[in-house]
C-alpha cells in the first residue's frame, strides 16, 4: 500500500476547487475557501463564510491578539490552521439571553479567570454561553467559528465566492 | 414502536437463494445472489426495477441509521424514500424525470415505524456475514451470493447523537478506544491542552475533531459534534460513493476538511444533471433546498455537514416562504 498522505490546507498553501454548471448560477452554491478568505481578511475580522438563516460560520484569520469577545449561547470554534491560545474569563455580567452572535467584550471583562485552552489543527473547542474569550496567535492561522449571525459578522459574498 | 403497527411482511426463505421477500404496501421486494428487485403497479401492469444488492443495501442502511434523513433518500435514479417526519414514502419514478413523465411511477406512503421496521427486517435479513454497508468496499467482504449468515452487529450502529459536544460528562462519547483508520494513519492524534484555574475544572472543553475523525469505522454516516441552538455540526469520513442521492428539503452545508470530494449535483424532483462541484480542502459549499446530490471520494476524506433543525423548514421552502439560496448576492 503507497504512503497516506491526508490534505490539509493552511492559509499559506490550499487548492481552491471548482464548479462545472451544466444549468443554473455558480453563486447558488456560495462557494468559497476559507483559507482564500482568511489570507485576505483582517486579524479576527469574523468573516461569514456559510449562512443558514440566522445561524453562520465565520472564519477569522488569527493573528496576534484578538479583543475580548462574549456570547450568550454556545459557539464552537475549529482550529483549521496555526497554533492558538484560547483565555477564559467568567463573565459577573455575561451578554444579554436575548442577543445572538458574539459581542466585544471590552479591554478587560470583569470576572473570574477561568484557565486557557492551547489549540492545533484539528482541535475544536467550546466556547461556553456567557464566558469571555480572547484568541492568542503566535504564527498566523485559521479558525472556523459556528455561531449565530450578530453585529461583528462581516458578509461580503461578492468578493469570497464564485458567481 | 407503536401496538397498531403494521407487521411487517415476509416470505419463507427462497429454496434457491435463502433470502426472504418482503411487501411494503403494493411494493414488493426480493434480492437474488446479485441484484434487488423492486416491483410496483402503475398503469395496468406491474413494473420493476434493478438494483446490484451492495448498492441497495448501503442506500438502505443509511436510511435506517438516519431514521430518513431530511428529505429525500434517493437509492438510485428510481426508487427512494421521502421523510415528512412521522410518514415516509416509498417511490419508484416518482423523482425520475422519464418515468413521472411516462405515468409508471407509483409512490405510497407508510407510518415511519412501519416502513423502518420492514428495512430493519431487509438488512437483517440481506446482509450476509462479512458484508458491512457503512464500511468501504475495501474495508469489507462481499454482499454478493447466497445468503450466508448475517452482520447484525454492522447494521444495527446509529447516528451518534449529541446534546452539545462530544466528551462532555454525560454527553456522546470520545472514540479513544477505536483504531485510526487506516486511510488516516498519518493525522496527528495529540489533543488540545486544557489549563483550568482552580474552581473551574470541567468547565473548559476541547477535543481533536480530527482525532475523532480518523477513527471514525464507518463511511458516510455523520456524527453531532457541535450543537448551537438549532445549527448541528454533523461531519463524517467520506470514502467511494455517497450510497444515496440526497435530495434536500432545507438548505445544507458542506465544508471540505481534508481532502476531495465531487458532487454531482441534478434536480431534486427530475435528477437532471445541474452541476459537478468538486470541493478540495478549506473550501465552503451550500447545497441548495432544490438539488439532489451525490459525492466521490477516491482518498478517505473528512467532511463536515452543517444542518439546521429549525422546525418547520420543510414546508417554508415547499411554500416558497423561503428561497431554496442560503444567501442573496
Amino acid at each position: 500500500m503507497s504512503q497516506v498522505h491526508t490534505v490539509f490546507g493552511s492559509i499559506t498553501d490550499y487548492t481552491k476547487g471548482s464548479i462545472e454548471l451544466v444549468s443554473g448560477e455558480a453563486r447558488h452554491y456560495v462557494f468559497s475557501n476559507m483559507f482564500e478568505v482568511a489570507a485576505r481578511s483582517q486579524p479576527y475580522e469574523r468573516v461569514v463564510v456559510a449562512r443558514n438563516m440566522e445561524y453562520v460560520q465565520e472564519v477569522l484569520r488569527a493573528e496576534g491578539v484578538s479583543p475580548w469577545f462574549a456570547c450568550s449561547h454556545d459557539e464552537f470554534a475549529l482550529c483549521m490552521d496555526g497554533e492558538v491560545t484560547v483565555d477564559f474569563i467568567k463573565m459577573k455580567a455575561p451578554p444579554d439571553p436575548a442577543k445572538n452572535g458574539a459581542v466585544l467584550a471590552g479591554d478587560l471583562p470583569e470576572g473570574a479567570r477561568m484557565g486557557h485552552v492551547k489549540l492545533k489543527r484539528g482541535h475544536q473547542v467550546l466556547l461556553g454561553a456567557g464566558n469571555a474569550y480572547r484568541f492568542t496567535a503566535t504564527r498566523t492561522g485559521v479558525l472556523m467559528q459556528q455561531t449565530v449571525l450578530g453585529d461583528l459578522s462581516v458578509q461580503k459574498w461578492r468578493e469570497i465566492c464564485f458567481i | 414502536m407503536s401496538a397498531n403497527l403494521a407487521p411487517v411482511v415476509a416470505s419463507e426463505p427462497s429454496n434457491v437463494t435463502g433470502y426472504r421477500s418482503f411487501r411494503l404496501g403494493k411494493f414488493e421486494l426480493s434480492r437474488d445472489a446479485y441484484f434487488v428487485s423492486v416491483r410496483w403497479p402503475a398503469k395496468g401492469a406491474k413494473r420493476s426495477h434493478q438494483m446490484p444488492a451492495d448498492a441497495f443495501l448501503r442506500a438502505c442502511m443509511r436510511d435506517v441509521a438516519w431514521n430518513f434523513f431530511y428529505g429525500w433518500v434517493n437509492f438510485d435514479s428510481v426508487i427512494g424514500t421521502r421523510n415528512h417526519y412521522g410518514k415516509v414514502d416509498f417511490y419508484a419514478g416518482t423523482f425520475n424525470g422519464a418515468l413521472k413523465e411516462a405515468g409508471v411511477d407509483y409512490l405510497e406512503q407508510f407510518d415511519s415505524g412501519h416502513i423502518m421496521a420492514t428495512f430493519k427486517a431487509i438488512l437483517r435479513d440481506w446482509v450476509n456475514e462479512g458484508f458491512d454497508p457503512f464500511a468501504a468496499p475495501v474495508e469489507t467482504g462481499t454482499a454478493f451470493g447466497p445468503k450466508q449468515g448475517d452482520n447484525i452487529a454492522a447494521i444495527e450502529r446509529t447516528r451518534i447523537a449529541t446534546q452539545r459536544m462530544p466528551g462532555l460528562p454525560g454527553d456522546s462519547p470520545l472514540r479513544d478506544d477505536m483504531p485510526v483508520n487506516r486511510a488516516f494513519a498519518d493525522v496527528a492524534q495529540d489533543e488540545p491542552e486544557i489549563h483550568a484555574e482552580p474552581g473551574f475544572e470541567g468547565e473548559l472543553h476541547a477535543f481533536s475533531l480530527f482525532k475523532y475523525l480518523s477513527r471514525s469505522d464507518v463511511t458516510w454516516n455523520p456524527s453531532v459534534t457541535a450543537v448551537c441552538k438549532a445549527s448541528l455540526a454533523c461531519p463524517t469520513t467520506e470514502e467511494f460513493i455517497l450510497p444515496i442521492f440526497h435530495g434536500n428539503d432545507r438548505v445544507e452545508w458542506l465544508v471540505q476538511l481534508s481532502d476531495e470530494i465531487v458532487w454531482d449535483v441534478g434536480d431534486k424532483n427530475t435528477g437532471a444533471p445541474r452541476a459537478r462541484v468538486t470541493m478540495k480542502a478549506g473550501d465552503v459549499a451550500a447545497m441548495p433546498a432544490d438539488i439532489r446530490h451525490q459525492g466521490y471520494s477516491t482518498k478517505r476524506s473528512m467532511l463536515y455537514v452543517w444542518e439546521n433543525v429549525t422546525p418547520g423548514l420543510p414546508q417554508r421552502y415547499e411554500t416558497g416562504e423561503l428561497s431554496p439560496y442560503p444567501v442573496d448576492f
